[in-house]
């Protein structure tokens, strides 16, 4: 690799621009990932599986379509899936050992358009089990570190995914976000992180927690990446009755995108500014608001006055949900048994052996919400309360056409500090989860580093299927604010 | 309206709701997935204080009704596609412990 020392950094565009230039084959540059996934991912620990053959053969079959004269999207760009994602024929286990030996039988949606579009698979992104968490500690193969600070979380639950794209073992990422589980570890590794709309992209293939709230989308090095992703993954699918039949923003919105933020009307909710909030994180924040506001962007505070009840609505309604789709695992079809005499023993041991202590925790929170008598008060309030959370953006975006915030009260926390705290660990999910709650898009972008070092995000969220908008405005301030930032490297091999 | 436990109902909940979710839960866990209950309970009762007379629940964030598609036949996955996952098969079909005698 002497023509590029360090290819595995680049974006998925830079890719694309050599890829066609010829400057480099499809297979180089996939040998030239997996090196490095191989040499630096001891140290971050953010894929589950490599299949080094499987990439290499895409890669292969990419340089011949790139020979005979296709230039589809994503033609030899190597790219990693969170463990949720099917894969037909590879594991997808959701970092859990009740699907342990499980292989996925057919492709996601998201995953069939990635492969048509030439992209190359690289291996399975370690995740919170199930996707429930915010630190990737809830794994049971292990956490992820953060690239920035090892001792730190790369938050979670997409935290594999963060991780590999800001250390530069993966050009990009697919993760999921139920309440803020790509946004969450975009901003805490430093990268950018896509939640699209509820229904833009199809969820089919992706194993189910809370049906109404997840939804993939990309994380990325750059706006334009995510953009790029976004253009190929999105889009009505027959398999998905929930995914919507809209015009998918073209792959360059990001690219083309003015400088001036002139005659963008940013709405700050002043309840996203919440008490006791990391001063170093308000303060950057902050001063990435300000940076919109030199490019000519009018900045006023809104309300959003039902915020402070949107993580009690999403533990209700999203362990509710994840009652009743994690209830398949019951050792008959797939992943693990543990044999018993009786059919109702074998499930609930298999189930308890199975299921993590977060994963088990919620399942009982949802059972409990659900179960005979308690509807009325838990669940059904709870989508009532949801209601006027969705009601709140709705008037918040007759005064704005974009709101800005941070994505997290906190940058990234020590490896087991909240591990013991799980309302602790929810309460830090306050200002993604409204998103999620009310089917809104919004994106973490990079807005600077705390004085020790770690990154912080920017938030900024738009009405429902306004994802030009949002890439529009993410990529000028992107600009505004320099190039991106890459953490130190340690080499330790898988 | 909300039922206040003490924890020691709590405790009787978990048992309860472990076995509706078909979770065997050994006997020492059961203190802790209460007292975890118990807090998160006491953080979702706040949504008490709020009047929803008359607001429509929100089951989905997105409008979609009654989404059709033909009703054709179409490829799904094959019996041994089905069948490659199973912890134990015989003949075709998924061996589960007797559940008749």
């Amino acid at each position: 690799m002497s023509r590029a020392a360090d290819v595995a950094g680049w974006t998925v565009a830079e890719a694309v621009e050599r890829l066609d230039a010829e400057e480099i084959s499809s297979v180089e540059l996939a040998q030239a990932v997996l090196e490095a996934i191989g040499r630096r991912d001891g140290a971050i620990g953010a894929y589950l599986h490599v299949d080094a053959d499987a990439a290499l053969a895409a890669a292969r079959a990419a340089d011949e379509r790139r020979s005979r004269g296709d230039r589809a999207p994503l033609l030899g760009v190597p790219i990693g899936l969170k463990d949720n994602i099917s894969e037909q024929g590879q594991p997808c286990g959701c970092a859990s050992r009740i699907l342990r030996g499980y292989r996925a039988p057919y492709d996601a949606t998201v995953v069939r358009r990635l492969r048509e579009a030439g992209a190359v698979l690289l291996g399975r992104l370690n995740m919170d089990e199930f996707a429930m968490g915010s630190s990737t500690e809830n794994s049971a193969f292990g956490p992820t570190r953060n690239p920035w600070d090892r001792t730190r979380v790369p938050g979670g639950s997409s935290g594999g995914a963060a991780a590999a794209v800001a250390a530069d073992i993966a050009l990009a990422a697919l993760g999921s976000d139920t309440g803020g589980s790509i946004r969450q570890p975009a901003s805490f590794c430093g990268c950018v992180g896509l939640k699209p709309t509820y229904g833009r992209v199809s969820r089919y293939g992706l194993v189910a927690f809370a049906s109404s709230l997840d939804q993939i989308g990309p994380l990325t090095k750059s706006v334009d990446d995510a953009a790029l992703l976004l253009s190929v993954i999105a889009g009505r699918d027959p398999m998905d009755s929930t995914s919507l039949d809209a015009p998918v923003p073209p792959a360059d919105v990001a690219r083309t995108a003015p400088d001036t933020l002139q005659g963008l009307r940013i709405g700050l909710p002043v309840e996203y500014f919440i008490p006791g909030m990391d001063a170093e994180v308000e303060a950057a924040v902050r001063a990435a608001i300000a940076r919109a506001a030199d490019l000519g962007a009018e900045v006023r505070e809104v309300r959003l006055p039902h915020t402070r009840y949107a993580v009690a609505v999403y533990y209700l309604v999203a362990t509710a949900e994840c009652s009743a789709n994690l209830a398949r695992y019951d050792g008959v079809r797939y992943g693990l048994r543990i044999p018993a005499e009786d059919v109702i023993e074998q499930y609930g041991r298999t189930r308890a052996a199975g299921f993590g202590p977060e994963v088990k925790r919620r399942i009982i929170l949802g059972t409990y919400t659900l179960s005979a008598g308690y509807y009325d008060a838990y669940y059904l309030r709870a989508q009532k309360v949801r209601t006027l959370i969705r009601r709140d953006f709705e008037a918040a975006y007759r005064e704005c056409d974009l709101l800005a915030a941070p994505v997290t009260p906190t940058p990234a926390f020590r490896l087991g500090e909240n591990v013991d705290d799980p309302l602790n660990m929810y309460l830090g999910d306050i200002l993604t989860i409204p998103a999620n709650l009310a089917g809104l898009c919004a994106i973490s972008l990079p807005a600077g580093r705390t004085a020790s070092g770690l990154p912080v995000g920017l938030q900024l969220i738009a009405p429902p299927l306004e994802e030009a908008r949002l890439l529009r405005a993410a990529a000028a301030l992107e600009r505004a604010m320099g190039p991106r930032e890459r953490p130190p490297r340690t080499e330790e091999a898988r | 309206m909300v039922p206040d436990h003490p924890t020691s109902d709590l405790a009787g909940e978990v048992r309860r709701v472990a076995h509706l979710a078909r979770l065997a839960l050994p006997d020492e866990e059961i203190p802790r997935f209460a007292r975890d209950l118990e807090r998160i309970l006491a953080h979702v009762r706040q949504l008490q204080e709020l009047d929803v007379e008359g607001v429509e629940p929100t089951a989905h964030a997105m409008p979609v009704t009654n989404v059709f598609r033909a009703d054709e036949p179409r490829p799904g996955l094959t019996r041994e596609d089905a069948l490659a996952n199973a912890p134990a098969s015989r003949a075709g079909l998924f061996l589960v412990p007797r559940i008749l005698e």
